[in-house]
């Protein structure tokens, strides 16, 4: 395996972009973040690979609209993916494995706010027994809070703990568009939105978009002085009908987890956890201890711009590496309705085998 | 003033798919007044039937047919129900496990409140009169009183396909740059902006150059005179075609651009358009003018000679 590290990352996330949903006047200033950080241009990049939806968009082909922010004349080695910008950056570390290519820039952006974002994710549900009944986002992350609440794997208790640290902790980040701890009494004082969830335990609908750059060996070191080693990443998924899932648990983030070897050591995790008791439910699934620090950014209840709040997430995790105070992280994306897909990130300071 | 110009937009289609033999014996019951589920390799049973065994991936070709009764797992409240659900006031989703099933099933059930529904609570299927073969055909109420009977089996051939309509509203906007565009059509202008590192002038201004991805920058104000690149003629009726074909989509190239309008070229019989034809835009009245390429009806030809191959041959 070639040893590949995240060397750049930039963001741009808030409520209400006022901009085409193509974002490519979003994107332009995110590349240009990439470039100041890496020191490179466009042609230092090998292969570019994007995350977003044209039911977003509402619009066809906008990923080919968004891909003017780069600049393809001559043309450019690239690809598309309609999933989380985490899973271009999953596609753009197999092609640098290929040998192909030793440099990557994925990006993802969305423009929630141009639609009902929790009606048009009943796009991605089985379109037979499930889209014509038209299960918002919410509603299906509500029962499957029930199911936790009712066996006892959590209370309302430990959801507003979830709420209040991820919003305190949001008050650093300027990328939040929902900041602000109080405490657990308030927020239990709050009302219902989709009971047993209150809209805090819902991630704020968000428009955003976010680059992460990709290197393999020496490049690596060219961009960064102390990269973020990709020491582990997988993902998989879980079946596509609800009720033959175990909602109370995730499978598929379970598989991802061994497939990296486990999470001992990780000292910072960012979890994509869009409602407050998936975080629980990742958790325990990843096997992250009390000793572990989850989401020092305010992570998806502070901002969840679809399609690129998962690669936030590895982009936040890769910054614990870049400024020394962490070794070894974990960044995580989710994707699908109740954590059905799921991918994890594990980044050290040190290459696999070797260190420098 | 916003940044951007902004308009709705409805993106709506009626998506047919053919429903293959289980998801098919699962609509055909339904229409017909009973639950069909179907056993996994466990033994379990499971509603709605997958097509293949979620652990196994063996099909799954054992049915087995259903009381309309079952227990609730799950719920939810719908505070503030969105288009297309099965309530257009709030009501209950709910994970709901059939009698004989052993995994539960997304349904809707019509209560008044969320003080009506718990888990645990027993619920009887509610039957459409008129049933179609979809999941649309029942909702689930509350177990118990006085409750209509079921409705006769409708009966018929086998449902093997389902037309579910899928529609979208979108607040649409345009980037700032076409933004400016649109607003000069408005007073009757046509303005591009120049890329500050290729020098080329797009018509609409873009928010990334796609040669080299910055934003176009200084604004042009251009001829409504250009020559005609490429067109084709669109012989092909479509759903809401305004002119009845033969007629001709062009590249109109305006003089002073280095990128192509596409619109219409009228006022000439359609094979007597050809490359390097010289056309000028014809606007509508001043009146049904708008934020729009519309305020255009066409291009005309202005009955000059045409244009050399080489003066628009790098603009193919």
């Amino acid at each position: 395996m070639r040893d590949v590290a995240v060397v750049g990352f930039a963001q741009r996330q808030m409520k209400d972009f006022d901009g085409s949903p193509s974002m490519a006047e979003l994107l332009v200033p995110i590349l240009a973040e990439c470039y100041e950080q890496t020191g490179w241009t466009k042609k230092d990049i090998g292969f570019w690979c994007s995350g977003s939806s044209d039911y977003l968009a509402g619009r066809s082909f906008s990923f080919v609209s968004a891909i003017d922010a780069i600049g393809v004349l001559p043309p450019v080695n690239e690809s598309h993916v309609e999933m989380d910008a985490a899973w271009a950056l999953y596609e753009a570390w197999v092609k640098i494995q290929t040998g192909e290519v030793d440099t990557a820039l994925v990006f993802g952006f969305g423009k929630a706010s141009a639609g009902v974002l929790r009606r048009t994710l009943s796009m991605q549900l089985d379109p037979y027994t499930m889209t014509p009944l038209w299960p918002d986002t919410v509603s299906l992350a509500a029962l499957q809070a029930r199911l936790g609440l009712d066996a006892g794997l959590w209370d309302e208790t430990a959801l507003a703990d979830v709420v209040n640290r991820s919003l305190t902790d949001a008050e650093k980040n300027e990328y939040a568009v929902r900041a602000g701890g109080s405490s657990v009494s308030e927020l239990l004082a709050r009302p219902m939105f989709a009971d047993p969830l209150r809209k805090h335990d819902c991630a704020p609908v968000t428009d955003g978009a976010a680059a992460i750059v990709l290197a393999a060996g020496d490049r690596a070191y060219d961009a960064n002085q102390r990269p973020a080693w990709i020491t582990g990443i997988a993902h998989s998924s879980d079946g596509l009908h609800l009720g033959t899932r175990d909602l109370t648990i995730s499978g598929s983030a379970q598989r991802a987890a061994a497939a990296v070897g486990g999470t001992a050591g990780v000292q910072v995790a960012e979890l994509h956890a869009p409602f407050s008791h998936q975080e629980l439910v990742l958790r325990s699934a990843l096997g992250l201890g009390d000793d572990v620090q989850i989401n020092p950014s305010g992570g998806a209840l502070a901002a969840n711009p679809m399609f690129s709040a998962g690669a936030i997430r590895i982009g936040e995790a890769a910054k614990r590496i870049w400024d020394g105070s962490a070794d070894k992280v974990l960044g995580h994306a989710t994707s699908g309705p109740a954590l059905q897909q799921n991918l994890v990130c594990v980044m050290e300071a040190q290459e696999n085998g070797s260190g420098k | 003033m916003s940044r951007t110009l902004q308009a709705p937009v409805t993106v709506a289609f009626d998506y047919t798919r053919s429903t293959g033999p289980v998801i098919g014996r699962f609509l055909t019951g339904l229409r017909d007044t009973t639950i069909v589920g179907g056993r996994l390799g466990d033994g379990r049973v499971a509603v709605p039937p997958p097509e293949y065994d979620p652990v196994t991936h063996q099909a799954v070709t054992e049915f087995v047919e259903l009381p309309d009764t079952g227990t609730v797992t799950s719920w939810t409240w719908v505070s503030e129900p969105v288009a297309g659900q099965p309530f257009e006031r709030p009501f209950a989703y709910a994970l709901i496990t059939i009698d004989g099933a052993d995994t539960p099933w997304l349904h809707a059930v019509d209560v008044a409140s969320p003080d009506d529904i718990e888990t645990g609570m027993r619920v009887r299927a509610r039957w459409a009169e008129e049933r179609t073969g979809s999941v649309n055909d029942l909702v689930f109420e509350a177990d118990g009183g006085d409750q209509p009977g079921t409705p006769a089996p409708a009966g018929g051939e086998d449902v093997s396909r389902i037309v579910t309509p899928v529609s979208l509203d979108y607040h649409y906007a345009a980037s700032p740059e076409e933004s400016s565009f649109f607003r000069g059509l408005a007073e009757g202008k046509i303005l591009g902006q120049r890329c500050p590192k290729c020098q080329k002038v797009y018509v609409p201004p873009r928010g990334a150059c796609p040669t080299d991805g910055v934003p176009t920058a200084e604004e042009i104000e251009l001829s409504h005179v250009g020559t005609v690149t490429t067109f084709c003629v669109v012989n092909v009726p479509f759903l809401g075609q305004k002119i009845k074909p033969p007629y001709v989509s062009a590249y109109v190239l305006l003089d002073g651009a280095d990128i192509a309008l596409q619109h219409l070229i009228l006022d000439i019989p359609a094979d007597e358009v050809r490359m390097g034809m010289r056309v000028e835009a014809v606007w509508k009245p001043r009146d049904e003018w708008g934020t729009s390429i519309e305020n255009i009806s066409h291009f005309a030809p202005t009955g000059e000679p045409d244009a050399d191959f080489d003066s628009y041959k790098h603009h193919l």
